[in-house]
């Protein structure tokens, strides 16, 4: 496979380490009330999508940024690559 | 043997004869042969045995699906089994010998399991080896494995070399055939950048192979023309002898280029290159290969595929037989008759199952209609053919073409499959290719001549426009279309003898109607069951016909019937290849560490730890065994002081403004508030709560600190700790670098180790005061070479760990040696390293082996509650700190001449040793030179809180069983006096 690196442009899957799903970015706060049940999900409930999903990749062999990348898991298509910060800040991760 | 069946004409070389032996004969062929062309012209038709009933069998094919011509090729290292006869390139000196066969290739004794066959059906292993039970492991096996398997290994170490490549091109083309070459020329005007690769060693595919006109020359002087213009294009690369083996996602090919395996010797280059192609699009122009007809005894040397007749007469100047006969269901049949005619060849007759023939008259040869052949006879080799109309002939080779089957094989590597196409009675390519890839010539369906140039150049123009090329209308080559008409024509039926479908795994029409009668309905299970399709030619003679006879068992069609799916690789690649370069040492690559070469002078023992090398002791000429080397670094550094390289240790620099912040949110114990010039021991969890590494990290300033890792952790904590800086807490100012390579650190310890240092760090106050336990600071060493000093101990000795960039690393030991000699100071290795940890109770990767907990060691207490930390939360579940839980001890043989393992488990006296009854077990064990005893450390149920109780340490592995007494982990110096004095 080759990955867009949206700063280094394509580079093969070779370079990279696969991780999982995106929502391993939505961490808890685990100082909240329900702090254990929340982690419970955070950790252990995954989806498995047939098709497109969107997953963390971490350029190990590279500039070292972890990515998202949106993959069909059925063909292997790669629709959109971004870095996992800018997606981070985008779902409210900034302090 | 003179070349008897030489006859003129063909692509080989006259002017030079080539000396090859088979069988340790002395024969002659010409450059430009392959071996199979070789044997052939020197009259040698029994090539192998068969795979399972040791059948007398020769060459079929004329190409990489050769089911039955497979040889061990060369001699001692270099021997190599199941080489196929028919893409062997013939080199001067090559050596060949026939396989599978005890006795002589003549007189096989295992040919008695030809006699048997009655028994050796589909399913015979399944159903034989049954039982007794006990007969499998020690009788049933061992036979099984000595007679199974065609070629043999040498068992020596591959002696070649194999390398890896990558390149890059906007079009690739598999296939150097009619299309192939239309689409390279095509590509290649337009200005793209076109790899053109075909897996024989002479580009044209059947242009060579078959006589043809176009654009008025012939075929061949077609191909060379254009081979010249391709060549001529800086564009074009033409990789002969490569094979495109898979596609891969995203535009991917693997193509294997073997390159020096034509000639005698590699002269010290790689046997052959493993290419990674990265193509913007792909053209499959791969052809097609023909295939059978079943009927009896269909299977002697001497009855081959119609096409490869063809090609040995056409490309090599080679005569199949004295007296031809051709069994055909399709017009292609006849076009090779023609072709023979009208190089002399005897061609005895035609037969065809359909009604009308073709043509109407054809010199010499009789054309016997709606007639198939129905037996054959010669025991090695083909004498005579019986026909259904009564007839028999005598000849010594028959020609069989039951129709064409496209090369598909590339289109469906990403599980597409194929469709079936009735008019060509094939399946042709579906419409889920892989993205990027096109298929022309027949591998597309495009079965005549004039179709599969046009196919094959406007396809190329299409990829060419939509990549934004501009394409001047270059002229398209043309030809006529040959006749292509078929009758689907699969098996002859009406007699009770074996008709082959797959000859290399000797499955029979029998075979298949059988196991669908045992219900073995997918098309898959029966590849299993019968292995139809298994092996080196992956079916590609056979699938079909098999296809069709199961269709025609079960009443379905051949579409319902489907195929198996087609994997990679296309024809077989040595896995010398795909290990490339990477192979013995050069496995992995290895790390040495700064103090390497002085080590090595020391002649310390080194062991692999990761990819690092480290010392792991340094023998003295009165040492009788490695425990005396590491009892003495232990009791040296214990007593006076020892030095040791730690700098394989992961370093891990800490900056930015909110750097302690950071940690605190990394480490489970608080960081925030570890001053400027203080090291802090720090724990770290996953996030499931369980215990992941441990280490010590440095506050060098405000905004700056150094963090330790374990050596084995030190790769996946800094990813760890980057996920967490860019995905978790991307606003935190801090920024991570892994120095791991750039400082040299050695750990010197031991009542001395203050007064080894004074002598080589400039200007520090070393007093207990002045740079207490757990203090760390920028010095220099030796007047002026920046540095770094740590108060930390891992040994329990008093001790400190200073490192300097690694370019002063070597320099650095010889000072510190040099400083130590009065107080005698000892290197140490890991060994010694190990026993003074166990002694002191520190835990490793032993004990943090991913299943144990914080609470599990005794270090609960370090999960702050006052923060939110990774692993914190779920750290808490109940189960994980209940009061049963094991805890950490350490512990201590009972008779002091005992030895321990790690690995035993704690089992109560009197108890059985059931998974019940236990309780624990061993993480690490060493022999103490402190103790003068066998002392570990390990996990017990509420351990904590049994100091002092006996148990049994149980080793069903070892066959052991002690007695030891639980401790505190903390046997040596549990206090730490020593290390903060």
């Amino acid at each position: 496979m080759i990955i867009n690196h949206p700063l280094l442009g394509p580079r093969d899957a070779n370079e990279f380490v696969h991780l999982g799903d995106e929502s391993l970015i939505d961490r808890p706060d685990g100082m909240a009330d329900d702090a254990a049940n929340k982690f419970h999900n955070y950790m252990y409930l995954r989806d498995n999508p047939a098709g497109k999903y969107r997953e963390l990749w971490y350029h190990d062999a590279g500039d070292r940024s972890w990515l998202v990348v949106t993959r069909d898991t059925l063909t292997h298509e790669i629709f959109d690559v971004e870095l996992a910060r800018d997606v981070a800040r985008a779902r409210g991760r900034s302090k | 043997m003179s070349q008897l069946f030489r006859i003129n004409g063909g692509l080989t070389d006259r002017s030079k004869p080539i000396n090859f032996t088979f069988n340790n004969k002395q024969m002659v062929g010409y450059e430009g042969d392959t071996l199979a062309s070789a044997l052939l012209a020197n009259g040698q038709r029994l090539v192998g045995r068969s795979f399972k009933y040791h059948r007398p069998r020769g060459i079929f094919s004329a190409g990489s699906e050769e089911p039955n011509a497979l040889v061990q090729l060369r001699t001692g290292a270099h021997q190599e089994p199941n080489t196929r006869a028919t893409v062997t390139e013939l080199f001067d000196g090559l050596t060949a010998t026939s396989q599978n066969h005890r006795g002589s290739l003549g007189f096989d004794f295992m040919s008695v399991t030809d006699l048997l066959s009655p028994f050796l059906s589909a399913g015979f292993y399944y159903k034989t080896f049954m039982w007794p039970k006990a007969f499998w492991e020690k009788i049933y096996e061992p036979i099984i494995r000595s007679s199974a398997g065609l070629g043999s290994l040498s068992m020596l170490e591959d002696p070649d070399k194999y390398d890896k490549g990558f390149l890059h091109c906007d079009l690739l083309i598999a296939g150097s055939g009619p299309s192939g070459l239309t689409a390279a020329l095509a590509a290649g005007h337009a200005g793209l950048r076109v790899i053109i690769a075909d897996e024989d060693y002479v580009l044209g595919g059947r242009l060579l192979e078959e006589d043809h006109n176009i654009d008025g020359i012939s075929g061949q002087d077609w191909v060379l023309q254009t081979l010249a213009e391709l060549t001529e294009m800086s564009n074009v690369r033409i990789l002969p002898r490569t094979t495109i083996y898979g596609a891969y996602d995203h535009g991917i090919y693997g193509a294997l280029e073997r390159k020096t395996d034509h000639l005698a010797d590699s002269g010290d280059k790689p046997r052959q290159v493993l290419w990674r192609i990265y193509s913007k699009r792909a053209m499959i122009c791969g052809g097609a290969t023909e295939r059978s007809i079943a009927f009896a005894n269909n299977d002697r040397p001497g009855i081959m595929l119609a096409g490869a007749v063809r090609a040995y007469a056409t490309r090599y100047g080679v005569a199949t037989g004295n007296k031809v006969a051709i069994f055909t269901n399709n017009d292609s049949g006849w076009q090779t008759a023609l072709e023979l005619v009208a190089k002399g060849v005897n061609v005895v007759a035609i037969i065809d199952p359909r009604d009308t023939a073709p043509r109407t008259h054809i010199s010499g040869v009789a054309m016997i209609m709606g007639a198939s052949v129905c037996n054959t006879s010669g025991r090695k080799a083909l004498s005579r053919i019986a026909l259904s109309n009564g007839q028999t002939l005598n000849v010594d080779c028959l020609a069989v073409s039951g129709g064409w089957s496209p090369n598909v094989h590339l289109t469906c590597h990403q599980r597409g499959r194929p469709v079936w196409n009735d008019t060509i009675a094939g399946f042709v390519p579906g419409g889920d290719l892989p993205v990027g890839q096109f298929v022309a010539g027949a591998a597309n369906g495009d079965m005549t001549l004039g179709a599969a140039l046009k196919s094959g150049h406007k396809t190329a123009t299409l990829i060419a426009k939509d990549l934004g090329f501009t394409t001047n209308s270059s002229k398209v080559a043309k030809a006529d279309d040959e006749n292509f008409a078929i009758k689907q024509f699969w098996h002859v039926t009406g007699h009770k003898q074996r008709a082959w479908i797959d000859l290399q795994n000797d499955v029979t029409t029998k075979d298949i109607t059988q196991s669908q009668a045992e219900g073995f309905r997918s098309v898959e299970h029966l590849k299993r069951y019968t292995t139809l399709g298994m092996a080196t030619d992956q079916g590609k003679t056979s699938n079909v016909l098999g296809l069709a006879v199961m269709a025609e068992a079960t009443g379905k069609t051949i579409p319902e019937t489907g195929t198996t799916i087609f994997r990679p690789p296309y024809s077989p690649v040595a896995i010398g290849a795909f290990g490339g370069r990477e192979r013995g040492q050069h496995f992995h690559p290895t790390r040495l560490t700064p103090s390497h070469k002085w080590a090595k002078e020391q002649g310390a023992e080194f062991v692999e730890v990761g990819n690092w090398m480290r010392a792991q002791w340094f023998p003295k000429s009165n040492d009788k065994t490695w425990r005396d080397s590491v009892d003495r670094e232990v009791k040296k550094t214990r007593t006076s002081v020892g030095v040791c390289d730690v700098s394989t240790l992961g370093k891990i620099d800490i900056k930015g403004r909110d750097a302690a912040e950071f940690l605190n949110k990394i480490y489970s114990n608080p960081f925030a508030k570890v001053p400027v010039g203080r090291v802090r021991y720090g724990l770290m969890l996953r996030e499931d709560g369980i215990c992941y590494d441990d280490g010590t990290t440095a506050r060098l300033a405000e905004d700056h600190f150094v963090m330790t890792t374990t050596t084995a952790n030190a790769v996946l904590v800094y990813r760890n700790m980057e996920f967490a800086r860019q995905c978790l807490f991307p606003d935190l100012d801090v920024h991570l670098i892994s120095t791991t390579d750039q400082w040299a650190q050695f750990a010197i310890a031991g009542p001395n180790s203050r007064a080894v240092l004074s002598k080589i760090i400039d200007k520090v106050d070393m007093s207990n005061d002045g740079f207490p336990f757990m203090a760390c600071s920028n010095i220099t060493v030796c007047d002026g070479t920046p540095g770094r000093l740590f108060r930390i101990s891992f040994s329990g000795e008093l001790a400190y760990e200073v490192a300097v960039p690694v370019r002063y690393g070597d320099a650095l030991i010889r000072e510190i040696i040099k400083a130590g000699k009065e107080f005698d100071i000892t290197p140490y290795g890991t060994e010694a390293l190990g026993v003074m940890r166990i002694e002191k109770g520190h835990v490793t990767g032993a004990e943090l082996n991913g299943q144990v907990t914080a609470f599990n060691v005794n270090m609960n207490n370090m999960i702050s509650i006052k923060k939110d930390s990774i692993g914190s939360v779920l750290s808490r579940r109940e189960m994980m700190i209940a009061d049963d839980q094991i805890r950490l001890v350490g512990v201590k043989t009972v008779e002091l001449s005992d030895s321990l393992a790690s690995g035993a488990h704690f089992v109560a006296k009197g108890e059985k040793p059931t998974t019940k009854n236990d309780q624990g077990w061993i993480a690490s064990v060493c022999y103490s030179p402190h103790f003068e005893q066998h002392i570990g450390l390990g996990f017990l149920e509420r351990g904590h809180e049994r100091h002092g109780e006996i148990i049994r340490a149980w080793d069903g592995v070892r066959g052991t069983d002690i007695l030891v007494e639980i401790v505190s982990a903390h046997m040596y110096d549990p206090e730490g006096g020593l290390q903060r004095g």
